[in-house]
């Protein structure tokens, strides 16, 4: 490396701070500072799972291109825990920077000599302006907001404007940060020049919005009709039932009464939240929880008996590092077979797969849809990284003649007209059979529900062919919704080629940078990104079409391969697994590592190959 | 079982209800319990309850665990929704189902290994929550269904049939009821339908969480000598606090007792719950008396029977989350979805 990085609009800062110091608010500005000159950025939180005290840090990556995986490596540390100092200051790349607290003078031995040093006598600056401790906390975070500007090259005056709306009514606020900002920007401009790392006004961000997946399923519950929301806290999908919450009061209270048109209840237990969902959902209700791994390993024999009496339910799983506790502020997409498998007997359960934010909202609205059409738990599979984190993503859009649809729900009309009633009779031919809302006729419409079995009038049966006819309508049911759930995206190489390449979720925008890494040398892959399970007949089209095909996800197993190999009947040997499950999101520089070692050539191998730990 | 659907034919000296229901009108299929099954009178009684209240069948929702306390919704009110759930778990359900239509009648119907047991804590934090429901607790101190291992509620010291003496603490469902915030508490027995129609009629007319712990004993496995559930038992250990007749709102009061031994209590809906005194000095308005008096006789080997509490200022959980009057599962489109436009508006929040 010779001298230090010159890169514009292309680099990576991460901020390394103490877990409740308030940095996350003046972090979050930065990011939002360069958003608003235009410059996509795609910004990470890696927290441990703790309240006070321990590290944490925000990687912010500046990225004209509009690459909103996580990138890897470091440009530039902003070191403010000198508990990890040493694991930090080894992160940055050569030729990166370090700015620093330089209040204490550090030996030379703490310091490299290929990178760039800039330091800021924040706590001296802080203790000398403002006497109260909490004060002197809070405004060296936005001390090192206006000393980073001035080194990258920031507009000043578009932190001004963030920090006027996020501060709105509160004058006083507003100019004690505005002073503190440039506290820092003055100091910066007296002792550094600017830095070879420089944000430069751009038009690349357009009408998208910045927001979190979390919030974004949160408010696609609302607008799919959910009015019943049954939750127990869990990390890391707690903000999803919170951001639901708020969005009812906004939207959804009943303007001349005050009253609320939703239902929201937590549960003393996961089990319980399922449980009310179940018996909303059988009384004609849109409900839904949403809840991580162990969540969904305690709901599972009420899932089981949603998808064998066939009653409606929406589960958001927002997926953690598992198994057990594992690694709850981490990130994994390690819930695929416990969610499509879940509960005992046979079962399986449709899963939609949200690559960002914006599907997080459309498929929480469609997800009430299929609910109901289906008459089955419908499980949306976010993951910490979507659902915690704020990602640039598509406006919000909603086509106002949309009608929710209720699936097939017999009326009272119907039923007093004398129309054949049985509540598992298949009449369609697509295994979806009528239902009742409770209450509905005086004397027709009336069944019991129950997990036994029964015959299609609902009748308590323990014949076998009654059974058996009955879970086969349930595996015709199955097939129908491979149909109706989203289908699969296909991305074409630019020259033909007999590899491809299958991922989903929050993997797609560092597969889509891996893709033009590996374009660019010269290595052409179809990729299809899959939406949903089942699976439709695409995706096994997909395969054959292609001699060996890479299966990139989040998790030790090859969960998504597993669930294809086994649904699709397809040769395992066809599909090679791309792995990584350290807890931290997926990044276009290992994945291509990965494919281009085995692109190289080599034949694709059936058995399991060992992962290297994935670097950082 | 459901397949043994009883004959239509009525009796024509049945007499018909304000609804022109009959009594048959409450009924369900033919039980598959065992022969003197106490579960079977309560099932009795709340056909018969349901019938002198004139309740439209299809209005109420009957809902419970597993079990052989469980099973028996099958066998009333024929003409209701009705949900067999999962071990322990019918509380949240019935809460769930509460929440999405506030209009219909909920029956819950439970046993003393459903509510005890695996599903002692939603028991729990369903009564606390207030849910406005009738939860029936068919107590018999023993698992039926996998042939008589001993429940939560079996006494310390009584004796299964094969002759192994619990030595765990009981549960006693109706204390605990009492101390988390039911509304409307009471015990009674299954071979005391006097007692029990009466109780049943209050309970499903409160608006809250009504609880009845209903002692039922159990012919196949709890009813002989050592045990705290026999019908022997209980009849000599029966100690009745008071007889409560239920007159609906449209009908006239009129007591039969002499002046003095009577507690008229109006709930809600306006019915009014007449309580002839048994026991002189019974307040079932006053909470802490009724744990006091409880834990009193309890300890002097009786089981009290008869109300034991109603607050009939009762609130539901709908009230404490203040929903609107129309039931959830009811509401159109256009006043669930926000529309487009607020979207707009919401993106413009999000750059």
């Amino acid at each position: 490396m010779s001298g230090p990085l010159t890169l514009t609009n292309d680099f990576v800062v991460k901020f390394a701070n103490v877990n409740g110091s308030g940095s996350a608010s003046a972090n979050a500005m930065f990011a939002k500072s360069v958003l608003r000159m235009g410059v996509p950025v795609a910004a990470r939180n890696i927290f441990p799972s703790n309240i006070q005290g321990l590290p944490t840090w925000y990687e912010v990556r500046v990225t004209g291109a509009g690459h909103l995986g996580r990138r890897g490596g470091v440009d530039m540390m902003v070191a403010m825990n000198p508990q990890t100092w040493d694991k930090d200051l080894a992160e940055i790349e050569p030729g990166g920077y370090l700015f620093y607290d330089s209040t204490k003078p550090l030996p030379a031995s703490k310091f490299r000599p290929d990178i760039t040093v800039v330091g800021v006598p924040l706590t001296a600056m802080c203790n000398t302006r403002y006497s109260v401790p909490r004060e002197r906390q809070l405004f060296k975070n936005t001390i090192y907001v206006g000393a980073l500007a001035a080194l990258l090259g920031i507009e000043i005056a578009v932190i001004e404007q963030l920090l006027a709306e996020q501060f709105a009514g509160k004058d006083r606020l507003i100019k004690a940060n505005v002073e503190a900002l440039h506290m820092g920007r003055d100091y910066v401009l007296e002792n550094h020049g600017p830095l070879g790392l420089q944000v430069r006004r751009a038009d690349g961000v357009g009408d998208r919005i910045y927001v979190e997946g979390n919030m974004a399923a949160g408010l696609g519950a609302v607008y799919g009709g959910a009015t019943v929301c049954a939750w127990y806290p869990i990390t890391p999908s707690t903000s999803l039932a919170e951001a639901f919450t708020e969005f009812c009061q906004e939207y959804r209270t009943d303007p001349e009464t005050g009253k609320a048109r939703y239902a929201i209840v937590q549960a003393e237990d996961e089990i319980a939240s399922i449980g009310m969902v179940v018996g909303a959902g059988w009384n004609g209700a849109r409900a839904f929880t949403a809840t991580s791994g162990p969540g969904v390993s305690l709901m599972t024999e009420f899932i089981g008996l949603s998808y064998f009496a066939e009653i409606p339910a929406v589960i958001f799983d927002v997926q953690r590092g598992g198994p057990s506790t594992g690694m709850p502020t981490r990130t994994q997409q390690a819930d695929l077979l416990g969610a499509a498998y879940a509960s005992h007997g046979d079962t399986k359960h449709p899963m939609l797969l949200p690559q960002d934010p914006g599907e997080c909202f459309e498929f929480g609205a469609l997800a009430f849809d299929l609910a109901d059409r289906l008459q089955t738990t419908i499980f949306v599979m976010l993951d910490l990284d979507i659902g915690m984190n704020e990602w640039l993503t598509e406006p919000f859009k909603w086509d106002d003649s949309r009608k929710l649809d209720r699936g097939k729900v017999m009326t009272h009309d119907e039923l007093e007209a004398g129309r054949e009633f049985g509540r598992y009779l298949e009449v369609d031919g697509d295994g979806i059979p009528y239902r009742t809302y409770p209450g509905v006729h005086p004397n027709k419409g009336a069944y019991f529900t129950r997990g036994t079995s029964r015959n299609p009038y609902a009748r308590y049966s323990e014949e076998g062919s009654v059974y058996v006819d009955n879970v086969q309508r349930l595996l015709r049911k199955f097939d129908t919704a491979a149909q109706i759930v989203p289908g699969p995206v296909r991305r074409d190489a630019k020259k033909a080629t007999r590899t491809g390449v299958i991922y989903f979720g929050s993997t797609t925008p560092a597969m889509h940078e891996a893709l033009e890494l590996l374009e660019a040398q010269g290595q052409h892959v179809d990729a299809m990104r899959v939406r949903a399970f089942p699976f439709s007949a695409e995706v096994y089209d997909f395969i054959a079409a292609h001699d060996r095909v890479f299966v990139v996800e989040q998790n030790r197993d090859a969960q998504l391969r597993t669930l294809i190999v086994n649904e699709g009947d397809v040769d395992p040997a066809k599909l090679i697994p791309v792995l990584h499950y350290d807890g931290t999101p997926i990044t276009a520089r290992f994945i291509v590592k990965e494919m281009a070692g085995l692109l190289g050539g080599a034949a694709p191998s059936p058995a399991r190959k060992t992962v290297p730990e994935a670097a950082e | 079982m459901t397949y043994l659907a009883k004959p239509r034919l009525h009796h024509p000296s049945l007499v018909p209800n304000e609804l022109g229901f009959t009594r048959r009108d409450y009924e369900g299929s033919v039980s598959t319990l065992c022969a003197g099954c106490g579960h079977d009178s309560i099932s009795a009684a709340i056909i018969q309850a349901c019938y002198e209240l004139d309740l439209p069948p299809h209005r109420v929702a009957k809902l419970s665990g597993i079990g052989c306390s469980s099973k028996t919704p099958d066998y009333f009110l024929g003409a209701s929704h009705g949900f067999n759930t999962v071990h322990g778990r019918m509380p949240s359900v019935l809460t769930g189902a509460n929440l999405a239509n506030r209009e219909l009648i909920y029956l819950g119907v439970s046993g003393d290994g459903d509510s005890a047991s695996i599903g002692f804590g939603q028991f729990a934090h369903a009564v606390r929550r207030g849910v406005n429901m009738t939860y029936i607790v068919e107590n018999n101190g023993v698992y039926g269904l996998t042939k008589g291992q001993f429940s939560a509620t079996s006494d310390k010291g009584s004796k299964s049939k094969k002759g192994v003496v619990n030595h765990d603490s009981a549960i006693d469902l109706v204390s605990v009821a009492l101390q988390l915030g039911a509304t409307f508490v009471a015990r009674s027995f299954s071979g005391d339908k006097a007692q029990l129609v009466p109780l049943i009629k209050a309970a499903l007319s409160h608006k809250g969480a009504a609880f009845i712990d209903t002692v039922s004993p159990c012919v196949q496995f709890n009813n002989h000598s050592g045990s705290t559930k026999s019908y022997d038992y209980v009849r000599e250990h029966n100690e009745s606090v008071n007889r409560l007749d239920v007159v609906s709102p449209r009908d006239p009061i009129h007591v039969d007792y002499a002046p003095g031994t009577t507690v008229q209590v109006t709930q809600h809906d306006g019915s009014v719950l007449s309580l002839h005194k048994l026991s002189a000095h019974y307040d079932p308005t006053d909470r802490i008396a009724a744990m006091s008096y409880l834990a009193q006789r309890q300890a002097a080997g009786e089981i009290v029977t008869g109300l034991l509490y109603v607050d009939p200022e009762a609130n539901d959980l709908h009230e404490a989350l203040e929903t609107v009057d129309t039931p959830l599962n009811q509401l159109a489109d256009q006043a669930l979805i926000p529309g487009s436009g607020v979207l707009a508006k919401l993106n413009a929040t999000l750059r």
